[in-house]
């Protein structure tokens, strides 16, 4: 499976973050897999002249490829122009290449949040860059590409939001295609592939416990659970990253931050401070997902009446200062 | 004469476009060109403060840290905090990982390929560089690529997860470390050693940093068969360590608390004084305006405006260009290897190189000792409260030079935020003078043109440029 990968309005971090794939190293991992780069703009040789033939090339349908990787946003202006990012050497906007291209690919991936919905350079008030995802701006069906657009393969843009993305979720779910291909019944209603956004944050939060009986950090570093006053947004944030874990054991929960819901149409602009919980009448403006507000208030109020002092006195610090008791065997 | 235009420059972060007037097959005069515009410092006007942590990282997807860093140390110099000991060493730590994950990943996977390319194949060296070297099916990417992801393991345990963390903090670091985490990192960090002994160096790491002098190197790395010996003989049959020359003016922040700041020039190191930076917009699509100090600057978009040929600001210090980096870092902090390169021949390619692997050498057993220094159970965090008027600076060494954030706060929201990121300084375009930017500078006179070696690759890919940087 030949994938041709091109970068725009963004970080180049999911590139970054997918050249952290583990166990095995990401060339050796895709190859075995039967997936190669037809070019990609950190990792081949080809240079000026090359690179734009081969780029060249794959418009015009005389090479043929696979899976068209997009990383970062579409800059449309300024005045519809695109020439915020004239592609190097070609005199060209960006969006111009990604249009032509996508309608050779068989599919079209859309990797991490600005290429899927926009990201942070669409959140300027009155987003002077024209910033758009492939298929989205922000929420909203429409983008570059156009709400109705399916690729070769027949699918819409496949989302692998994320600010970054995680490497597995790019491996896998290009590997997913290669292996039994990918349905529409794969991509959840923001066209995220399912096989990590069926998860919420929230499952596997090291922070658990503290969630439990709303024992809450009060500021950074604390041990409790983020939702209550940090921002923390993991009960409603799809994505898998307490369960697959970041760069060996680590996610932004494991790290005592929290979960900005990175991978959301519209994260970039919450409406809030990213690390403040906004709040009516004390309680938390943004309850967990399919979760009855009532309920949620009710089982609060009982689980913060209940709370052990273990948990209570470790909430507010940054090591643990109660350990759990040991119990002592019968009848020594 | 022809002009030629170079684009896309690949294997550099970002997008790049070089373009060149050759002349009898040499360079005479270059202009580098950033074509995309990020926009950033409008992102963060009229926000709260402390989202300057979360949207500053994502300017950048391979000096995310550095970015979280100047970030956190502007706000605590507008909140008056001082960070924790354990804070300030989870910070060196953090920005540590990823300065020496960036070297490694360009030293095997943007600079070592060209060494592959078709052009070569008539030296003694090209089979072995190709096998070992060649983009993407190389050896050593296949050896690099888990070594590096092991070595970022230690941002798993320090900062949740890399890039775009929001663990650093004003007052250090949201992950208290246990004491059986740091038995952890010590492991990952001893694994990395090996690594780099056995595969980088073939040799140990106290010995590479004590290397100090250009005769010293060119002896240590005689019939060496690892990796940087390669590089050396590869450069050296290509004459890289006189080629690519900048104006050999050097500027640092300084780093870790262990590399001093300051600059350095004609074998004189001066103070810096952070009032004397100023930006000129001339030659980018940005309005026109005197030079301003990046405290008092703008960034309003002019898209037609004629004469310009980049998204990219020129930073001058009192005026004159200065080049950034690791060579630029461990030049103005003394380290002799260096100092001896630079005068002896110049900032070349190979001095651009081997202070990047140096680095690797010199900072991978201090990240040790910051572990062992770290006391859990002491605070890794300092908390404090935000005016709704002040000002912040935050200097900071990314792993390819100097980074400043220059922020204001009004009415408790952003109101001002200026940055300039190391690739701004070395890929300024021409300022108001006419003065050329460092690499635009170390472009001319290289062969360019059918049929002409791939030095000006070489020379541009020393500067380990990131353009999403650049264009912030």
């Amino acid at each position: 499976m030949k994938v041709l990968w091109l970068q725009s309005g963004g970080c180049g971090g999911c590139t970054q973050s997918l050249l952290c794939h583990e166990p095995r190293g990401l060339i050796d991992e895709l190859r075995d897999a039967g997936i190669e780069f037809v070019w990609h703009p950190a990792l081949s040789v080809e240079s000026g002249d090359e690179a734009l033939a081969v780029l060249e090339d794959c418009a015009s349908g005389a090479r043929p490829f696979d899976v068209l990787c997009i990383e970062g946003a579409m800059l449309r202006g300024p005045n519809g122009t695109g020439s915020f990012h004239l592609m190097a050497g070609s005199g060209r906007p960006l969006t111009d290449w990604v249009s032509r291209l996508a309608v050779q690919a068989r599919w079209v991936f859309a990797i991490g949040s600005c290429t899927a919905y926009g990201g942070f350079s669409a959140s300027t008030p009155g987003n002077p860059l024209e910033a758009c995802g492939l298929q989205f701006d922000e929420h909203t069906p429409g983008g570059l590409l156009g709400a109705g657009f399916r690729s070769g393969g027949g699918l819409p843009v496949v989302n692998i939001a994320g600010c970054p993305t995680h490497p597995g979720w790019v491996v896998d779910t290009l590997e997913k295609l290669a292996i039994e291909g990918l349905q529409p019944s794969d991509l959840d209603a923001y066209g995220r592939p399912l096989l990590y956004a069926s998860e919420l944050v929230h499952h596997g939060c090291p922070r658990n416990e503290y969630y439990e009986f709303k024992a809450s950090a009060e500021k950074q570093s604390d041990l409790g659970c983020l939702m209550e006053n940090l921002g923390c947004k993991g009960t409603q944030a799809h994505a898998d990253c307490n369960l697959r874990t970041w760069n060996g054991s680590g996610s932004c929960l494991r790290g005592g931050f929290a979960c900005v819901a990175c991978t959301e149409p519209g994260f970039e602009s919450p409406g809030h401070a990213f690390q403040e919980t906004p709040k009516l009448a004390g309680i938390p403006i943004g309850l967990p997902t399919d979760m009855p507000k009532a309920w949620f208030v009710a089982l609060a109020a009982l689980s913060k009446s209940a709370t052990p002092p273990r948990v209570r006195d470790n909430a507010t610090v940054d090591h643990p200062v109660v350990l759990p008791s040991v119990k002592k065997a019968k009848g020594k | 004469m022809t002009r030629i235009v170079l684009g896309p420059f690949n294997r550099v972060e970002g997008d790049l476009e070089v373009s060149l007037d050759v002349v009898d097959g040499q360079v005479a005069a270059a202009w580098v060109n950033s074509p995309l515009f990020r926009g950033f410092e409008q992102i963060l006007i009229g926000r709260p403060p402390l989202d300057a942590l979360a949207i500053v990282p994502r300017i950048c997807g391979i000096c995310s840290v550095a970015q979280s860093a100047a970030s956190a140390a502007a706000l605590a110099d507008a909140m008056g905090l001082t960070p924790t000991a354990n804070g300030l060493l989870a910070r060196h730590l953090i920005q540590a990982t990823e300065n020496l994950a960036d070297h490694l990943s360009h030293f095997y996977l943007f600079f070592m390929p060209d060494f592959a390319r078709p052009a070569y194949a008539g030296h003694p060296w090209y089979e072995a560089a190709a096998a070992r070297f060649a983009a993407v099916s190389g050896a050593a990417t296949a050896e690099i690529l888990p070594a590096r992801a092991a070595f970022l393991k230690l941002m798993g345990f320090l900062a949740g997860r890399w890039p775009h963390t929001l663990a650093l903090q004003p007052g250090g670091s949201t992950r208290a470390m246990t004491a059986g985490e740091r038995v952890r990192l010590l492991a990952l960090l001893r694994e990395f050693r090996s690594f780099l002994e056995r595969s980088l160096f073939g040799d140990t790491l106290a010995n590479v940093a004590a290397l100090d002098s250009r005769d010293a190197l060119a002896a240590w790395a005689e019939g060496r068969t690892a990796d940087f010996p390669r590089f050396l003989q590869f450069a050296g049959s290509l004459g890289l360590g006189r080629m690519g020359r900048a104006g050999d003016a050097f500027l640092s922040y300084g780093a870790y608390d262990c590399f001093a700041p300051g600059r350095w020039q004609d074998g004189v190191v001066s103070e810096l004084n952070p009032a004397a930076i100023s930006e000129d917009s001339v030659s980018a699509w940005l309005r026109n305006g005197p030079p301003r100090h990046p405290a008092s600057g703008e960034t309003l978009v002019d898209a037609d405006k004629p004469d310009a040929y980049t998204w990219c600001k020129a930073p001058r210090y009192e005026g004159q260009v200065y080049e950034v980096g690791a060579l630029a870092r461990q030049v103005v902090a003394g380290h002799p290897l260096l100092r001896d390169l630079v005068v002896q021949a110049g900032g070349s390619v190979t001095a651009r190189v081997v202070a990047r692997v140096l680095e690797l050498a010199l900072v991978a057993p201090r990240m040790e000792g910051w572990v062992r220094a770290l006391q859990p159970g002491e605070p890794f965090c300092a908390h404090g409260s935000l005016p709704d008027e002040a000002v912040g600076v935050g200097l900071t060494e990314a792993a390819r030079g100097s980074l400043g954030h220059w922020l204001s706060i009004r009415r408790g929201r952003i109101d001002r935020y200026q940055i300039i990121a190391p690739t701004t300084w070395n890929f300024s375009p021409r300022d108001s003078d006419g003065q050329p930017g460092p690499l635009e500078a170390a472009l001319v006179g290289l062969p360019a043109g059918e049929g002409a070696p791939p030095a000006v690759q070489h020379v541009v890919r020393s500067f380990d440029p990131c353009m999403v940087c650049t264009v912030h």
